[in-house]
C-alpha cells in the first residue's frame, strides 16, 4: 500500500543513520584515550608545579618535593596499615552514606507529597543543607560520646538534606504534561510515584545523591580528624598523627590518598548521571566527558 | 447506524447552509438517542479563578458525539478547546453543566507525544496497559499488536528520542489505543508535525478509527485538517468558548488533503473563524 512505504520510508529517512568509526575496540580506546588524556596532562602540571615551588626552596625545611611524597607513598602501599585505614574509613562512608540515603528518601518523598511537612520542612532541609557539618560535632559527640555512632550522625545531617532536597526537586519538576499523560492512563497514588513520578525525578535524585555523598565524605574525613577512636586507624587518624609527628611527607601522602578516592567515587556518581541522561536523550555522544 | 448519515449536506456546501448558532441548534442537529451517543455536553460552563480574575473559559456548550462520529473542534486562540477535552476526559470538573460518556473509557492524545522519555517505545505502550491491569503474560503481544497497528514493529525498543516526531506521535497513538479507550480524544495531535509527515499520518489515523470504530474527538485550529478528517466540523468562538457553528461534511471516501471538496469546506470554515476574529478586533 502507498501510504504504508511512504510512511516506512519517512521513517528511515528521519532517523539519524549510525554513523561508526572503526571497530569496536579500537573506538573503545581513542575514546577512552581522549577522556583521559587532559587529566593525565592536568597531573603532570601540578606536579610540575609543585617540583618547581619546591625547587625554589620556599619553605624548604617542611615541604617536601613530590618526588619523595610519592616514593613515601609506594612504601605505605607496601604496608597493610594504610588499606586497613582505607578500609575502617570506606566502611564507615558506605554506612553512613547508606543511612543518608535511606533517610534522605524517606525524608524527601515525604516531604514532596504532603504540602503541610513541606510548609513546615522544607526550609529547613534548605538550611541544614547549607550548615558547616563541623559544627554538628559537639552535639554529636556529647549526644554519643566519641564513637562510631557520633561520626555517622554527623554524616546523616550532612548527606541526608541534600539527597532529600534533590528527590523533592525531581517530584516538582516532573512535567505537567507527563502527569496529564499519566492520569489519563489511569496510573494513581503508588502507581502513579512508581511507574511515573520517580522515575522522572530519577536526574534530580542522581544530582542529589552525588552532591550528598561530597557532603558525607567531608563529614567523614572532620569526624575522623575529631573523633580519634581507639583500636581503629582510619584515615583521619593517620592524618591526625602525620601532623603531630610534624611528617608532612606522611600527611601529603595521605592527602593524596583521600583525593584519590573522592575522585574515583565521584566519577563512579558522574557515569551514573551521564546515563541516566543518555537514556532520556538529554546528553548526545558528542557533549565532552 | 451513523448519525450523521442522516444529515450529510450536500456536496456542493453553501456557506451558513448547515450551519447553526446558538447553542441550541448544536445539541439539535444530532438525533442522538442515548445510548448512540458517545460523548454528551449540556450545558457546560467552565470558569476559572474568582473574583475580579475571573475567566469564562467556556459558556454554556451543549454538543453530541455519536459512535463511531469523528467530529472536529476547530476555534481562534482562546476558545477553550483544551479546557473542553479536559472536561471530557475527567480530568476537571465542569462549573456547570453535565458531561457524560456513558461510562465509555476515554483516552486523551496531546500535541507533544508526552511519552516517558525513560521507557523504550514498547514499554512506553506496556505500561498504559499495566495501569489498565492486563496481565504480564498478554502485555507483550498487545504491545506487539499495537505498535504494529500504527507501523512501528520494528522500533519497539527504540526510545522516544532516537524517533523522529512522526513516529513519537505514533507510539502516542499505540498507547492511547493500549487504553483500549472507546473515545479517542486528540489535542491538536499533528500540530507539531511537518505537512508530509501530517499527511501521511491523517491516512493512517483514518484507517485505525475505521478499523477499530473509535468515536474521536479532534481539537485543531487548522481548517483544512479539519475539513480533511471530520464527520462533522463544530467551530467554536474565543473568550468565551461557545458552539457557533456546526459542518456536516460530505463523507466521500477518499478524502484528501488536496481534494477540492476539502478546500470548498476549508474556505467556509476560515471565513467563519474569521468573522469571529474580527469580533475581537474591534
Amino acid at each position: 500500500m502507498a501510504v504504508d512505504q511512504a510512511l516506512h520510508g519517512l521513517d528511515n529517512l528521519e532517523l539519524r543513520p549510525g554513523i561508526k568509526t572503526g571497530s569496536g575496540f579500537a573506538r573503545r580506546a581513542r575514546k577512552l584515550w581522549t577522556a583521559a588524556w587532559p587529566k593525565l596532562l592536568a597531573i603532570a602540571l601540578v606536579l610540575l608545579v609543585w617540583e618547581i615551588v619546591h625547587l625554589t626552596g620556599w619553605k624548604k625545611l617542611v615541604l617536601a618535593g613530590p618526588g619523595t611524597v610519592l616514593s613515601d607513598l609506594w612504601q605505605m602501599a607496601q604496608h597493610g596499615q594504610l588499606w586497613a585505614a582505607i578500609g575502617v574509613t570506606m566502611k564507615r562512608a558506605l554506612t553512613g552514606y547508606m543511612l543518608a540515603l535511606i533517610i534522605g528518601s524517606v525524608v524527601g518523598v515525604l516531604v514532596a507529597r504532603i504540602p503541610p511537612l513541606r510548609a513546615a520542612i522544607g526550609s529547613i532541609i534548605t538550611g541544614l543543607q547549607t550548615m558547616p557539618s563541623i559544627a554538628w560535632y559537639p552535639f554529636a559527640i556529647i549526644l554519643f560520646s566519641e564513637g562510631t555512632a557520633a561520626i555517622l550522625f554527623v554524616m546523616v545531617m550532612g548527606a541526608a538534606p541534600s539527597i532529600a532536597n534533590g528527590l523533592i526537586a525531581g517530584v516538582d519538576y516532573t512535567p505537567p504534561l507527563l502527569l496529564r499523560a499519566g492520569r489519563t492512563m489511569g496510573l494513581r497514588g503508588i502507581a502513579l510515584y512508581r511507574y511515573l513520578i520517580l522515575p522522572a525525578s530519577l536526574p534530580a535524585f542522581v544530582a542529589g545523591l552525588k552532591q550528598g555523598w561530597a557532603f558525607a565524605w567531608r563529614s567523614l574525613m572532620a569526624g575522623e580528624l575529631l573523633v580519634i577512636i581507639l583500636g581503629q586507624p582510619s584515615i583521619g587518624v593517620l592524618l591526625s598523627n602525620y601532623q603531630d609527628q610534624s611528617d608532612m611527607v606522611g600527611a601529603i601522602s595521605i592527602m593524596i590518598v583521600i583525593l584519590v578516592i573522592g575522585i574515583v567515587v565521584d566519577a563512579i556518581f558522574s557515569k551514573t548521571d551521564r546515563m541516566v541522561r543518555r537514556r532520556r536523550g538529554l546528553l548526545t555522544d558528542a557533549q565532552p566527558a | 447506524m451513523r448519525v450523521s448519515d442522516q444529515q450529510v449536506t450536500p456536496p456542493a456546501v453553501v456557506p451558513g447552509a448547515s450551519a447553526v448558532s446558538g447553542t441550541t441548534g448544536a445539541s439539535g442537529n444530532t438525533l442522538a438517542s442515548a445510548d448512540t451517543t458517545a460523548v454528551r455536553l449540556t450545558g457546560v460552563s467552565k470558569v476559572y479563578g474568582s473574583g475580579q480574575a475571573q475567566l469564562l473559559a467556556l459558556d454554556q456548550v451543549s454538543l453530541t458525539v455519536a459512535d463511531g462520529e469523528f467530529v472536529c473542534i476547530i476555534g481562534a486562540s482562546g476558545c477553550g478547546k483544551s479546557t473542553l477535552l479536559n472536561l471530557v476526559a475527567g480530568l476537571d470538573k465542569p462549573t456547570s453543566g453535565e458531561v457524560d460518556t456513558g461510562g465509555r473509557r476515554v483516552g486523551l492524545m496531546f500535541q507533544e507525544p508526552a511519552l516517558f522519555p525513560w521507557l523504550t517505545a514498547a514499554r512506553n505502550v506496556e505500561l498504559a496497559l499495566c495501569a489498565r491491569g492486563v496481565p504480564r503474560a498478554e502485555r507483550r503481544t498487545l504491545t506487539a499488536e499495537l505498535l504494529e497497528t500504527v507501523r512501528l514493529s520494528g522500533f519497539g525498543d527504540k526510545r522516544p528520542h532516537e524517533l523522529s516526531g512522526g513516529m513519537r506521535q505514533r507510539v502516542a497513538m499505540a498507547r492511547a489505543l493500549a487504553q483500549n479507550a472507546d473515545v479517542l480524544l486528540m489535542d491538536e495531535p499533528f500540530g507539531a508535525l511537518d505537512a508530509m509527515t501530517r499527511d501521511l499520518l491523517h491516512d493512517e489515523l483514518e484507517r485505525i478509527c475505521t478499523e477499530r470504530t473509535l468515536t474521536v474527538l479532534f481539537v485543531t485550529h487548522n481548517v483544512r485538517e479539519a475539513a480533511r478528517l471530520g464527520d462533522r466540523v463544530i467551530v467554536l468562538s474565543s473568550r468565551p468558548g461557545r458552539v457557533i457553528a456546526e459542518y456536516d461534511v460530505p463523507r466521500r471516501a477518499p478524502r484528501r488533503i488536496d481534494s477540492p471538496e476539502v478546500a470548498q469546506m476549508a474556505a467556509i470554515l476560515t471565513d467563519r473563524l474569521r468573522e469571529e476574529m474580527g469580533r475581537h478586533g474591534s
